[in-house]
């Protein structure tokens, strides 16, 4: 990490803002702090921080209002610490224009690799590369080819693009709206079903198995993650 | 200065206190028509007024006198309410606008009034009954002849009866009376000044009540009314304040309600006597088999004259007597300390009967005399026309009428073909047996009256064809004459005998009747479980054995009444109805079809109590023969009661099931409370201790020490979050809070997020997963579903030995999907595997650390049971070690139009 990204956390509790600031200065961040949503806002707007860290549950307003007041003139990466009851409220915030979220209890592995993931594309506006290899698969773009430990793996055009939608995305979320919206047109934003499908033939081709997932993982009602390219693969 | 010891009569105390918060009734008493009451009334109330009490005139008949529309024309008068009746619109007060006004003071005149078919009460005392309890004070006028117990004695004395009477309690409650008193002469010069209003009756009768004789006599009565009244409110106020007697012993009163219409003079004249003597009074009315084929008419009547009992303010008491009634009657009275009886005179009889009571049936009245030497015995006589047939003792089956008689002939003509025939072949000499037998033979049937008409048949024919001089009713021989004569005695004696052993098996039978339909009420009734099963079985039972509809009407959350059950099924009344089953409630009292409120109501309501607490409203729809049956109203009091205790025991029971739920609250609480504080305390604990020794760590601690203080601490804090996490699901449990959504879900995702959750704690244990590659998808919410997973696999791994493996298996199963998570530990006993489902069960392990917060699997049924799935527990091997934990989740159905 050369420049020393900046951070913004808002969070109403101090112990959590404590222990995460440790964990981003470990890690090089710059670190700013807010404890409630009006202060968020201002900081977002006056910092100008490489990514927020958002708690959706703050004293003085919803974490949605904070969100929703970034995103009127920034699209700068928002990560929304969300608790395990509250899928409503993770939704909803994924839908206001939260790129991720992390679930509360987390550990720190999981929180940093999240956070890099979001900032990973951040001022190199994306060669994108042609080739991407994560673990054992082999993913060429231009050639429309994908190979498993070197041997070839078939896959329809869709289950293609599919895998190259969630591989060149890894480490992060990617929603089924996005998913479906990408491929097959905003017309079947809702379709969740044809996905399910195809994410499950997709996995068997690329020998992944649901239960003990390797590749894809499946975030509950919201969509899929793939690996990322590094050891923390989640 | 008051005697520690006297303490105030309660129920003097209760009927003042009773009488507070009602309004206040005043009087004015007159002698006669045209004495001026109204004049008084409104003078009076003008005087009020200008003291600044709110008055309003509800009703006044001016009939036209001018000094008393002056008197009117300052004081408010409330509009009439217009009602049809047969074509013509009659206006009666407005009692609703008079209750929604509410005035301080009412003037309701001429309180004797009948209002007009379709008010809400048959009469207008009932109407100020009702104004007075609602909290206005009412001034109101009445003439002498109207009060109940007097109207007899003004009938006799003035030759003319009117029909509106009032009750005398009206009078014993008033607060005050004001006599109006006018002289006879002054009142005959009003009269022919045309001052005084008569209602459109022959000039004749005018005439003859005016008389001047019945004037000074109707004079001295109602100031003998009012100064009876008067001393009442001494006693009562002596009463209230524990003034020390004289009291009279507290003897009663007993006044016997037969069908005759004499009764209604015994009923007046007990009242009168009561008053006098200041006691209590019964009315008793007397159940036998006979009592059972009474015409409808004289059931009728009984019914009738209980209803002026009550009025009149006696306490009514039935009882069954199956042949002795007199000494029923007797030992009834001596047990209620009844010093005085009183009963009607019976009217002249036939001869037959005459002839029947000679054979055995004595009148009710001789035998009581006869009887009762103990007792003050009086026999009211009476003045009321009698109809048709005459009052007997014991009473006679009418309803079969002459016909019965026709038996008698009949056996006598077939004894004489048999005597006769017999006679030719084989001349015998006592055929006299033959009618003998016949005459038993009609009495066994039909009764004593026409046995007795056997008998004498039978010894007029027996004489006149066997006797020698044969076809004479002449006798030859002496001997022959006195067979004759005993013949007569003999058949009359066996005759009555059998007659009476007749009717005492029809007694039998109707009292083992009533039981029997009692009891299978009572044991049908008793076998309901719920509320909803025990009213359905009382309405549809009511029904059957009254044979009329049944309702049932039951308090609703708001205060309201509602219809809880009806048979035929019904759950709407009319309002007309609504308002009596209402008014059963709230006074306790019978009301509707049949009684004296709101009369024309389609259906009879009865209050349904037990002891003090109201329970319910029965209602029975009654055919067009509107009154009750008194012989059923018996029944339909024991039914009412078995209806109570019905209700009664369903309302135990629920408390009782209340009480247990509370109960079994409480140990859920207690065994939150405790494990909340050692379950989530224990993790604590660790994580305090691990952190304080890192946090104090001057540079001793070895780099491996240091890392296994934090893994605790990550692994307490997660086992932490797991236990929030159940108490938190517990509590959506709870609350009913849960909304599952499902949609369609791939099991190995299930598996893949539950393991991926659990990754820690069950990194020690290989995890066997077989999922079929066509396995379909199942309909269950994603999140609940997976929380069913992880605890599972959480309890797997406790109970499980480490490096056993965990497998985790599913498999198509008709329209659903069974999925299972099989552990290689000690197993479940088999008599405990329901019971691990239950909150904060645990089972006792030797291995104590290991075990959990007992809630797991409670939340595991709590939220598969709440998707449509099931879950339950079995051994993997024969001998019941290892644990399959089997759930069977709603298969996907894919949606074909997509």
């Amino acid at each position: 990490m050369t420049s020393a990204a900046r951070i913004l956390i808002v969070d109403d509790e101090a112990p959590i803002r404590r222990f995460l600031r440790i964990a981003l200065e470990s890690e090089g961040y710059e670190v700013v702090e807010a404890g409630t949503a009006r202060d968020g806002i201002r900081a977002a707007a006056h910092e100008q921080p490489a990514a927020v860290i958002l708690d959706l549950g703050l004293p003085d307003a919803d974490g949605l209002a904070v969100l929703r007041g970034i995103r009127e003139w920034s699209q700068m990466p928002v990560l929304v610490l969300s608790v395990r009851s509250d899928e409503g409220g993770k939704v909803a915030a994924l839908d206001a224009g939260a790129q991720d979220y992390v679930t509360k209890p987390f550990g720190t592995r999981e929180f940093l690799a999240r956070l890099r993931a979001l900032l990973r594309d951040r001022g190199e506006p994306s060669p994108s590369p042609s080739v991407l290899e994560i673990g054992d698969l082999r993913i060429d773009a231009a050639a429309h080819t994908v190979t498993k430990a070197s041997e070839p793996v078939r896959l329809t055009r869709r289950e293609f693009d599919l895998l190259w939608l969630l591989a060149s995305h890894a480490g992060r979320l990617v929603t089924q709206g996005q998913i479906l919206r990408t491929l097959w047109g905003p017309a079947h934003a809702e379709d969740s079903q044809y996905l399910r499908v195809y994410v499950r033939q997709l996995r068997a081709k690329i020998g992944d198995d649901a239960s003990d997932p390797r590749y894809i993982f499946t975030e509950p009602g919201v969509g899929y993650r793939f690996r990322s390219q590094g050891p923390d693969h989640i | 200065m008051a005697d520690p010891m006297l303490r105030p009569e309660p129920d003097a105390l209760l009927a003042s206190a009773a009488r507070e918060g009602r309004g206040r009734l005043k009087v004015f008493l007159g002698a006669a028509p045209g004495v001026g009451k109204t004049y008084a009334m409104l003078e009076a109330a003008q005087a009020r007024q200008r003291e600044g009490v709110d008055v309003a005139a509800a009703v006044v008949e001016t009939h036209g006198r001018h000094e008393t529309e002056a008197m009117l024309r300052d004081l408010p008068v409330l509009p009439r309410r217009p009602l049809v009746y047969k074509g013509r619109i009659l206006t009666e007060m407005d009692l609703d606008g008079l209750l929604a006004r509410r005035p301080d003071l009412a003037l309701i005149d001429e309180l004797a009034h009948t209002n007009v078919e379709g008010s809400r009460h048959e009469k207008r005392w009932q109407d100020v009954e009702e104004v007075l309890a609602a909290g206005i004070d009412v001034y109101t006028t009445l003439n002498v002849q109207h009060v109940e117990t007097l109207n007899e004695t003004v009938a006799r004395i003035t030759g003319i009866r009117v029909r509106e009477t009032v009750p005398d309690r009206m009078l014993d409650e008033a607060d005050e009376i004001e006599l109006i008193d006018l002289p006879p002469e002054e009142l005959l010069q009003r009269l022919h000044a045309g001052k005084v209003y008569v209602q459109d009756q022959a000039a004749r009768a005018v005439r003859a009540f005016f008389a001047k004789g019945n004037l000074v006599a109707l004079r001295e009565l109602s100031l003998r009314a009012a100064a009876d009244r008067v001393d009442a409110e001494l006693r009562e106020h002596m009463a209230a304040h524990a003034i020390p007697g004289p009291w009279p012993a507290q003897d009663r009163l007993l006044v016997v309600v037969t069908e005759d219409p004499v009764t209604r003079d015994a009923i007046r004249v007990a009242k009168r006597s009561a008053d006098r003597a200041r006691t209590e009074w019964i009315a008793l009315s007397v159940l036998s088999s006979q009592a059972e084929r009474l015409t409808s008419e004289a059931k009728d009547r009984i019914a009738d004259f209980l209803r002026l009992a009550e009025r009149l303010g006696a306490e009514l008491a039935t009882i069954e007597a199956e042949h002795d009634a007199v000494a029923e009657v007797l030992s009834f009275a001596r047990r209620h300390n009844v010093r005085r009886i009183v009963l009607g005179r019976p009217g002249a009889q036939t001869w037959l009967e005459r002839l029947g009571r000679w054979a055995g049936a004595g009148t009710l009245a001789r035998d009581l005399l006869r009887q009762g030497r103990d007792f003050e015995i009086t026999i009211a006589s009476g003045s009321a026309p009698r109809p048709g047939r005459r009052t007997e003792w014991p009473p006679r089956r009418t309803r079969e009428g002459l016909g019965v008689y026709a038996a008698a002939p009949l056996a006598i003509a077939l004894a004489t073909s048999a005597a006769w025939a017999i006679d030719t072949l084989i001349p015998a000499p006592s055929l006299s047996l033959i009618y003998m037998t016949a005459v038993v033979a009609v009495a066994a049937i039909r009764g004593i009256g026409p046995a007795v008409l056997a008998a004498a048949l039978g010894f007029l024919a027996h004489n006149f064809f066997f006797v020698e001089p044969r076809h004479t009713f002449t006798v030859a021989e002496r001997g022959e004459l006195l067979t004759l004569l005993l013949f007569l005695v003999a058949s009359t004696v066996t005759g009555n005998l059998a007659a009476q052993l007749r009717a005492r098996v029809q007694a039998q039978r109707a009292i083992v009747d009533r039981l029997g339909k009692l009891h299978d009420f009572g044991r049908r009734v008793a076998s309901g479980a719920t509320r909803d099963d025990v009213v359905w079985a009382i309405v549809s039972n009511v029904a059957g054995t009254l044979g009329c509809d049944t309702l049932l009407l039951a308090p609703d959350d708001d205060g309201g009444l509602a219809v809880v059950g009806g048979f035929p099924p019904e759950d709407r009344i009319e309002t007309r109805d609504m308002t009596a089953a209402r008014f059963a409630w709230d006074k306790g009292e019978a009301t509707g079809r049949g009684t004296g409120t709101l009369p024309t109501a389609d259906w009879y309501f009865l209050p349904v109590r037990a002891g003090d607490r109201r329970l319910a409203v029965l209602g029975l729809r009654l055919g067009d023969d509107a009154r009750l049956a008194l012989l059923d109203r018996p029944l339909i009091d024991s039914l009412a009661d078995q209806v109570a205790l019905a209700l009664e025991r369903v309302r135990l029971a629920e408390e009782l099931s209340r009480t247990q739920l509370a109960s079994e609250t409480e140990r859920l609480r207690t065994a939150l409370l405790s494990s909340v504080s050692h379950d989530l305390r224990t993790p604590l604990v660790t994580i305090i201790g691990a952190a304080d020794s890192l946090a104090e760590d001057a540079g001793s601690l070895a780099p491996e020490a240091r890392l296994t203080l934090a893994e605790t601490i990550r692994e307490e804090g997660q086992r932490l979050d797991r236990y929030v996490q159940n108490l938190l699901d517990m509590t959506r449990l709870e609350h009913g809070a849960l909304r599952p959504r499902p949609i369609a879900v791939d099991v190995a995702d299930l598996v893949g997020q539950a393991r991926h959750r659990l990754r820690r704690a069950l990194e020690r244990y290989p995890i066997e997963v077989d999922l079929p590659a066509d396995l379909p998808m199942v309909d269950v919410d994603l999140t609940l579903t997976e929380q069913v997973l992880v605890n599972l696999l959480d309890n797997a791994a406790k109970y499980g030995p480490e490096g056993r493996p965990i497998r985790i298996a599913a498999r198509t199963l008709g329209s659903e999907v069974e999925l299972s998570v099989s552990d290689d530990g000690p197993g479940i006993p088999p008599e405990q595997r329901e019971r691990v489902f239950g909150m904060f069960v645990r089972l006792e392990d030797s291995d104590r650390h290991r075990a959990g917060t007992g809630l797991g699997l409670a939340i595991a049924r709590g939220f598969i049971e709440a998707q449509g799935g099931t879950i339950h527990a079995e051994a993997v091997r024969e001998d019941g070690t290892g644990t399959r934990m089997v759930l069977a989740l709603p298969t996907f159905q894919e949606d074909l139009t997509s």
